[in-house]
């Protein structure tokens, strides 16, 4: 009961609070309407360079990761095998590094298969890939050869997306060729291709589609075929080099590559190590507009600050009233943190409106700019945090409306 | 009010206000040190209506803050309806000012952002949060009395001088305090607006019964008064029936 009434009771105080509050906002409209706009503005700036940057990230990361698996699992490498070293004696040894040769996934279908049960990876896929010369007539060129389970593999790169010609076939003998090679070798689809894998493992194959991944080292180099044309050439029966893994959250790929490379004690690597650069530039990128964004909310809290202060004064007199008539300094503390609130609250839900519609004409003046999208939770997030700092920077002035001697203000003119 | 004494005055009746040596000094500890009222005694019994009068500087205001806990004494005590009211904290004074006086001042002080209705509530609103019905009605009742019936809705600053002055009368009232303290509540008002003002202090002493204590200039108006009080230099120099007031006195209001 005591609780319902003290509930009750700060309800019915702050009733007057909010009234005062909006009234005195409303009593000086100009100067209401001055400092909305500036908050506003700075909300506006706040929320279209946040939104652009992650835009322009996510549309980086996509593209990035578009020709890419988020993680990569391949054979352990061959390393020399030490006998073992006598107790107390040193051993000087001179290492050359074992060459790499092709070499399969142990067990990779089980591999695949347990790799399967983890909803989290919404692919994986197998790949064998290795060197070959595609030649056609007179003309060589060095290729990738990948073969590639299709099913699965669109999870990984969905090829048809990327075909300019032909279909996406990798059935029999038929291959799909980037259009870069096809440029260098002249073949059109219908050609034949000679595939030749050395030790005299060649293959002549038929070119059914022809795509532009948009990276010239990939739109070059690739041929993808099936698994088993693949596994022939190459002489890896039945074998893969690498499983390739798709998963939601790009970002956990670091964390799941670990827990992988645990679980298989294959060598796994994720996007983000071999992209290391990429977010090293993105997380600057970052920092930057976040000292921006800070910089101008600072601006803004100083603003409702500076024009909170002058209210104060302004309003001296009717606070010195208040006091006389009963109210308690706690009333006026927070009549005037209403005040900076409702500034906040106000400014960033125009600032808020603003940003939409400069992200709207953003989005219109190109379309083959990425579109920026404005997440509803960043918008949330400014109106709440501009609110807040209208709380905080309404605190110093408001302390100070607080404290006047009631005797002292009733006088002021 | 059951806890603390009430004190009475010789004739029964409640003692609604009683200062005894009270001293106000300004400043201090400081070279700006200004020691404004001296051993000032009174008391002031339910239903009275007293003139405070002196000459410009002489501490009226000064000691009006004090007996309403605008402001804080020096040193002395000062009881309001029997409730000591040294060592009162902040907020206990804010309290006992909201529940017990009413103010009136010079310059009408009214909230210009609010209407006559609304600041005729303030006192209520500022206690109780949004008002009642009852509320409403004593407060629409009380504009009525004051002869403006019509205005409650309007800004007040649409009002004349006197208008506000009445509204501001309606004000104080509104809670029924005890005590209503008026700083030269004619001051600022023409001689008949003055007289038409002065005369809703008598009818709401009469009626309502609290005590007031009003600072004026106007010895017309200080005679209407049963009891005047005069302070010279912060003394009390004559503290008696406003009739035997010393000729001396009223020539230099
Ligand atoms: N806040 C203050 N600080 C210092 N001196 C003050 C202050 N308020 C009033 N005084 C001084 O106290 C004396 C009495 O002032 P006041 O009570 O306003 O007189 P009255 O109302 O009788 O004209 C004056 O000398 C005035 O200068
Ligand atoms: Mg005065």
């Amino acid at each position: 009961m005591l609780f319902v009434n003290s509930i009750k009771h700060l309800h019915n105080s702050l009733w007057i609070e909010w009234r005062i509050a909006i009234r005195f906002l409303a009593d000086n409209p100009l100067q209401t309407l001055l400092i909305s706009v500036a908050i506003s503005v700075g909300a506006a700036v706040i929320v279209f360079i946040t939104a652009l940057i992650m835009g322009l990230q996510s549309n980086i990361i996509d593209k990035t990761l578009g020709t890419q698996a988020h993680i990569r699992i391949e054979a352990t490498q061959q390393h020399n095998n030490f006998s073992e070293f006598p107790d107390g004696k040193y051993v000087w040894a001179m290492e050359s590094p074992r060459a790499q040769r092709l070499q399969s996934i142990n067990n990779w279908q089980e591999v695949r298969d347990a790799l399967d049960q983890n909803s989290v990876f919404n692919t994986v896929s197998p790949l064998i890939s290795g060197p070959a010369f595609a030649t056609k007539g007179t003309a060589r060129a060095s290729v990738a050869l990948m073969g590639i389970d299709p099913k699965r593999y669109i999870g990984i790169i969905n090829l048809k997306d990327y075909l300019t010609d032909g279909r996406f076939s990798i059935e029999a003998s038929d291959i799909l060729i980037g259009y870069q090679l096809a440029e260098d070798l002249g073949l059109q689809t219908g050609d034949k291709l000679r595939i030749d894998a050395g030790d005299n493992l060649q293959s002549v194959m038929n070119v059914a589609g022809i795509f532009e991944l948009g990276v010239r080292e990939l739109d070059s180099r690739y041929v993808y075929t099936s698994l088993k044309q693949a596994q022939t050439l190459l002489n890896l029966p039945g074998g893969i080099t690498i499983l390739e893994i798709k998963i939601d959250d790009v970002f956990s790929a670091d964390y799941w590559a670990q827990r992988t490379q645990k679980l298989t004690g294959l060598y796994v690597q994720s996007w983000m190590e071999s992209n290391g650069q990429l977010l090293n530039a993105l997380s600057s990128q970052s920092m930057t507009t976040q000292m921006i964004r800070i910089f101008v909310a600072m601006s803004v809290i100083f603003g409702i600050a500076s024009v909170l202060a002058v209210s104060v004064v302004q309003r001296t007199r009717e606070i010195g009233i208040l006091r006389a008539m009963g109210s308690s300094q706690q009333q006026i503390l927070r009549v005037f943190l209403l005040q900076g609130g409702l500034l906040g609250l106000a400014g960033s839900l125009l600032g808020v409106f603003i940003g939409f519609t400069l992200i709207e004409i953003f989005n219109a003046i190109d379309a083959k700019l990425f579109v920026i999208r404005l997440e509803s939770s960043t918008m949330l997030s400014a109106i709440f945090i501009a609110t807040l700092a209208g709380v905080l920077a309404a605190m110093v002035p408001a302390r100070r409306a607080a404290k006047y001697d009631p005797a002292v203000a009733i006088r002021y003119v | 009010m059951s806890k603390s004494q009430i004190l009475t005055h010789a004739k029964g009746q409640q003692v609604v206000l009683q200062l005894d040596k009270i001293n106000k000094i300004f400043n201090e500890g400081t070279p700006l040190a200004n020691h404004v009222l001296h051993d000032v005694s009174l008391q002031v019994s339910r239903g009275e209506l007293v003139a405070l009068v002196g000459t410009s500087g002489s501490g009226k205001s000064t000691l009006l803050n004090s007996m309403g806990l605008l402001d804080v004494y020096s040193s002395g005590e000062l009881r309001i309806q029997g409730h000591l009211t040294q060592g009162m904290s902040e907020q206990q004074r804010t309290q006992l000012r909201s529940e017990s006086i009413g103010f009136v001042f010079q310059f009408h002080h009214l909230i210009s952002a609010f209407s006559a209705i609304d600041n005729v509530l303030m006192p209520l609103m500022l206690r109780f949060g949004k008002p009642n019905k009852e509320q409403t009605e004593y407060a629409k009742y009380l504009l009525n009395e004051v002869g403006l019936a019509e205005y409650a809705d309007k800004p007040t600053n649409r009002l004349s001088g006197g208008q506000q002055q009445r509204v501001a009368i309606a004000r104080a009232l509104v809670t029924r305090p005890a005590l209503v303290l008026a700083d030269e509540p004619t001051g600022n008002l023409d001689t008949q607006t003055a007289d038409e003002v002065f005369d809703l202090f008598e009818r709401f002493n009469v009626e309502h019964k609290c005590a007031i204590v009003i600072v004026t200039h106007d010895p017309r108006l200080s005679a209407r008064c049963p009891r005047t009080i005069r302070l010279t230099d912060g003394r009390i120099v004559y503290d008696g029936a406003s009739a035997d007031l010393p000729n001396e006195f009223t020539k230099t209001v």
